[in-house]
């Protein structure tokens, strides 16, 4: 192994530099000696005893303190095995020595900068070669394993941030790096049978969600890992000059999970039968709770037979994961709007024009949720620009997720969706008062787009909108009559259970004097109505329906409108006449809370009913507000939460 | 400071259709040449200020009917040839090397046998500096503005390999203040000398207004040679 004996040779600091420089010196003359040993010495990296790792430490000092020495052609063979060298692989001491010399090297010649950069970013995974990619996923089961991930982590973001304080411009280089060592979809994660023992929160992103168990398939997430340090990036020093890039990287490579998602794994049932069939929200429900249809999933069956199997769609739920908690930290930090400008530049690159992407758009739901006023403003405005702007080919997509948007978020005030919404029916009044003759799905695809928005926002929000006696006469004043009565016939046209929904809502609250022979219409699915999808089937297209990712969904829970929360309130107006203004209370009170999602709110019988509704009126006693909301969290709310929305509403019999 | 110059370009930019408002889009499109090494212009652009010929731009034939809009660009260049002095920050000073950066986006590096060795590393309160073996006040520390020569450049990466060999390099500060008198430093102190007996002589002949005419900076020139004089002896 040709280590020198270094006992014998015995020198001071500065001879050891003096020695090492002649020795690279040397090398150009042609004598390799010392030079090969030295690099001998950086080349052994595995089970090193103390003596070893004292000499390799000593060797690395003494070439950063020689490596304006070292030249690109004559050493290669060094230059390889310190690029080769992993901190992964080392302790402590040998880590320093190493960073330090990698700085040293970034600035002592240009040619050198990519090469440590790229050796930096290719530790922020552990090396996945086969033995070690083992070692190590295991090892990151362990607190010890933790304990190395943030020394190792550290020194590299810290080395990072050295490298560019001194050299200015390698933080551009970096984000090219960045973006392109990135793994993807196709790279291959070492799974592996391991361990877990420990319950720590912070790798449960490592393992999969069985984690008590003995013996688990632990499948080492790297790209979560490396994401983890892109997010670091994107926070530190640097996240100004790179973190665009590097959001914009994320972004695009949760498309790219995404799409990976077949739609016919998430839904084999004939999906159009009934769009509002779909919410089955008993995430954590259990069984007995649930009268199981057969034709039917619920929600986690269908969450179950999704994730079974599909590694792809846990990856990408991690990785929703981490951006979700990245963005909480940028809302803390008060950078949310910044990098929130930055998302919704990618939103309209990337995931607006990609094929009905599936979840990547819930980062924008949540970004919104953290900060409505500004956030969720901007994203609701840049949608509506883009469908009342001509000639932009995503104009389908962005009014679908405007609708999907204002329906959905339980943030956004009532009068700010009455303003959208008028916007559009806007928009598509001035467009049908151009047009003349008869129905063409084709040609008019994007009015037809606009008029289901339209319904489809109402068929959520009609009941507050008509609980506050302004927007009602806002809502009046829309002229969305003359639309659905145009010549070009939107109600034949739209998606069928979109319409008889909306029609049932009209019928049921009185708003709109909308023909009678309109209620016949659209009652069927016809070849005019597949026809302004297109083959793509856009008219189908809901962005914002329930998040299928079991870990993304705790986060998007609370802020999210379900189905059945909008549709208990109509059906006990139905049976029980209550006023408006009932509605728009429950409605409010709602708007506070989160819904229980452990099930266990739902476990109450009758009795357990009761009890919970008198202490919540016992809590709501003492609070300030004079008002009596008993029916929050219990009573008729209840009944309908258990419910999950399995009763299609062409199904209740008051429909027709 | 040298490297830096001035031109005027006359350029043609292309667009897509799409950015028919096109003063936004040009001012991107000259933004993607900064800091950057363009061989066309033989220099890093660092600042451009865009002057707009004509409202008419001529399209090109195509797929995408890009136009092209003609321009005439005051370009700012940065291209440090070897030789040159430039100055740049002092960001890190190590036993072997001291690094700068240069105009806040160049590195520039200076290796141990690029120091003369009239500057001896030192270790000060914990900081790192390179002081003058000849002129105590002459240091070169973390901060410092530091003039060198350009030895080489490396215009992918916009590294400057850089000297301190030659006497009119190190600090720029201590430079400005003491270079002209230190470069000509025998014969300013024989000049000063026979100016001064002239001096004693003539206050000793004239009258009084005659010493009024001697200039202010004689006389502060005189007290800094003597003070290097002795900074000489001592060393």
């Amino acid at each position: 192994m040709g280590v020198p004996d270094m006992d014998e040779l015995s020198f001071t600091d500065s001879e050891l530099d003096y020695h090492v420089r002649n020795a690279l010196k040397a090398v150009v003359q042609g004598d390799c000696d010392f030079y090969n040993q030295l690099v001998a010495v950086i080349h052994h990296k595995e089970r090193l005893v103390a003596e070893e790792v004292a000499l390799l430490v000593t060797c690395l000092k003494a070439v950063t303190g020689a490596v304006s020495s070292i030249h690109i052609a004559h050493h290669r063979s060094l230059l390889a095995a310190i690029f080769g060298m992993s901190l992964w692989d080392y302790g402590t001491d040998v880590m320093d020595a190493l960073v330090e010399l990698l700085v040293s090297l970034a600035s002592s010649s240009g040619e050198y900068v990519d090469l440590c950069l790229e050796m930096l970013v290719g530790n922020f995974i552990p090396p996945s070669a086969p033995p070690s990619a083992s070692y190590f996923v295991e090892l990151l089961t362990q607190p010890r394993g933790l304990a190395k991930k943030n020394q190792v982590l550290d020194r590299v973001h810290s080395t990072l941030k050295d490298i560019a304080s001194v050299v200015p411009l390698s933080p551009l280089r970096l984000e090219k790096i960045v973006r392109d060592r990135m793994p993807n979809i196709y790279t291959k994660e070492p799974v592996v049978e391991a361990i877990v023992a420990s319950h720590d929160p912070r790798h449960s992103s490592c393992a999969l969600s069985g984690c008590g168990e003995s013996l688990t398939r632990v499948d080492a997430k790297f790209i979560v890992m490396y994401v983890e340090n892109m997010l670091r990036l994107e926070s530190g020093v640097m996240g100004e000059l790179v973190g665009s890039t590097i959001l914009v990287a994320l972004v695009d490579r949760l498309i790219d999970l995404d799409v990976e998602i077949a739609w016919d794994e998430i839904l084999q049932d004939d999906f159009h039968k009934g769009i509002f069939d779909m919410e089955l929200e008993d995430l954590e429900g259990h069984a007995d709770h649930i009268e199981q249809d057969c034709n039917e999933l619920t929600r986690e069956a269908l969450i179950q037979r999704f994730f079974s199997g599909n590694l792809v769609a846990e990856k990408l739920d991690s990785l929703m994961v981490l951006t979700f908690e990245h963005l909480r930290s940028c809302a803390e930090s008060g950078r949310l709007v910044q990098v929130f400008e930055i998302l919704l530049q990618s939103f309209q690159k990337t995931i607006l024009t990609a094929y009905k992407s599936k979840f990547a758009q819930f980062v924008m739901f949540y970004a919104c949720s953290l900060d409505p006023e500004n956030c969720g403003k901007m994203f609701a405005d840049l949608l509506l620009n883009i469908f009342v702007s001509s000639l932009n080919p995503v104009r389908m997509s962005a009014v679908s997720y405007l609708a999907s948007y204002l329906a959905r978020t339980k943030f956004v005030p009532v009068s700010f969706v009455a303003a959208m919404l008028e916007s559009v029916v806007n928009w598509c009044f001035l467009y049908c008062k151009k047009q003349e003759g008869d129905i063409n799905p084709k040609a008019h695809k994007v009015f037809y787009a606009g008029c289901q928005a339209t319904m489809y926002v109402l068929c959520f929000r009609m009941r507050q909108m008509l609980a506050i006696p302004r927007l009602k006469s806002q809502l009046c004043l829309m002229r969305i009559e003359a639309i659905l009565g145009h010549p070009l016939k939107p109600l034949q046209v739209c998606l069928p259970s979109i319409v008889e929904e909306f029609l049932r809502l009209v019928k049921a609250n009185h708003v709109f004097s909308l023909p009678q022979s309109f209620v016949e219409y659209g009652m069927l699915e016809s070849d005019n109505s597949r026809a302004f999808g297109g083959m793509e089937r856009f008219d189908m297209f809901f962005p914002f329906d329930p998040c299928l990712l079991r870990k993304c969904d705790s986060y998007i829970r609370p802020n999210y409108v379900y189905w059945s929360m909008v549709r208990s309130t109509y059906d006990e107006d139905d049976g029980e006449g209550t006023s408006d203004e009932d509605v728009e209370e429950a409605y409010a009170s709602r708007n506070g809370m989160s819904i229980p999602d452990d099930g266990s709110g739902r476990s109450y019988d009758d009795e357990g009913n009761s009890d919970a509704d008198e202490f919540d009126y016992s809590l709501n006693k003492m609070s300030i507000t004079p008002r009596d909301s008993s029916n929050k969290f219990g009573g008729r709310m209840q009944r309908f939460m258990q419910m999950p929305s399995k009763i299609r509403p062409s199904a209740s019999p008051e429909s027709l | 400071m040298e490297g830096l110059k001035e031109c005027e370009a006359n350029l043609v930019v292309y667009l897509h259709p799409s950015k028919a408002k096109c003063a936004d889009a040009i001012l991107s499109e000259l933004s993607s040449l900064l800091f950057t090494y363009s061989e066309t212009f033989e220099g890093v652009v660092l600042a451009y200020d865009p002057n707009i010929c004509s409202n008419l731009a001529k399209i090109l034939p195509g797929i995408h009917p890009y136009f092209g809009v003609k321009l005439k660009a005051r370009l700012l260049l940065f291209n440090p040839k070897p030789d040159m002095v430039v100055e740049g920050e002092v960001v890190k000073i190590t036993p072997q090397s001291i690094h700068a950066v240069v105009l806040g986006f160049s590195s520039a590096f200076i290796a141990d046998e690029d120091i003369r060795d009239d500057f001896k590393h030192k270790i000060k309160r914990g900081k790192e500096v390179y002081v003058s073996r000849t002129h105590k006040k002459h240091k070169i520390k973390v901060g410092t503005i530091l003039r060198f020569i350009v030895k080489s450049f490396d215009e992918e990466i916009l590294h400057i390999s850089g000297s301190l060999v030659a006497d009119h390099t190190g600090c720029a500060r201590w430079l400005d203040k003491n270079l002209d008198e230190w470069s000509q430093a025998d014969s300013t102190i024989k000049k000063r000398k026979s100016g001064e007996r002239d001096d004693q002589k003539l206050r000793s002949d004239r009258s009084m207004v005659q010493r009024e005419i001697l200039p202010l900076e004689n006389d502060v020139q005189a007290k800094k040679a003597k003070k290097k004089k002795k900074n000489i002896v001592e060393s």
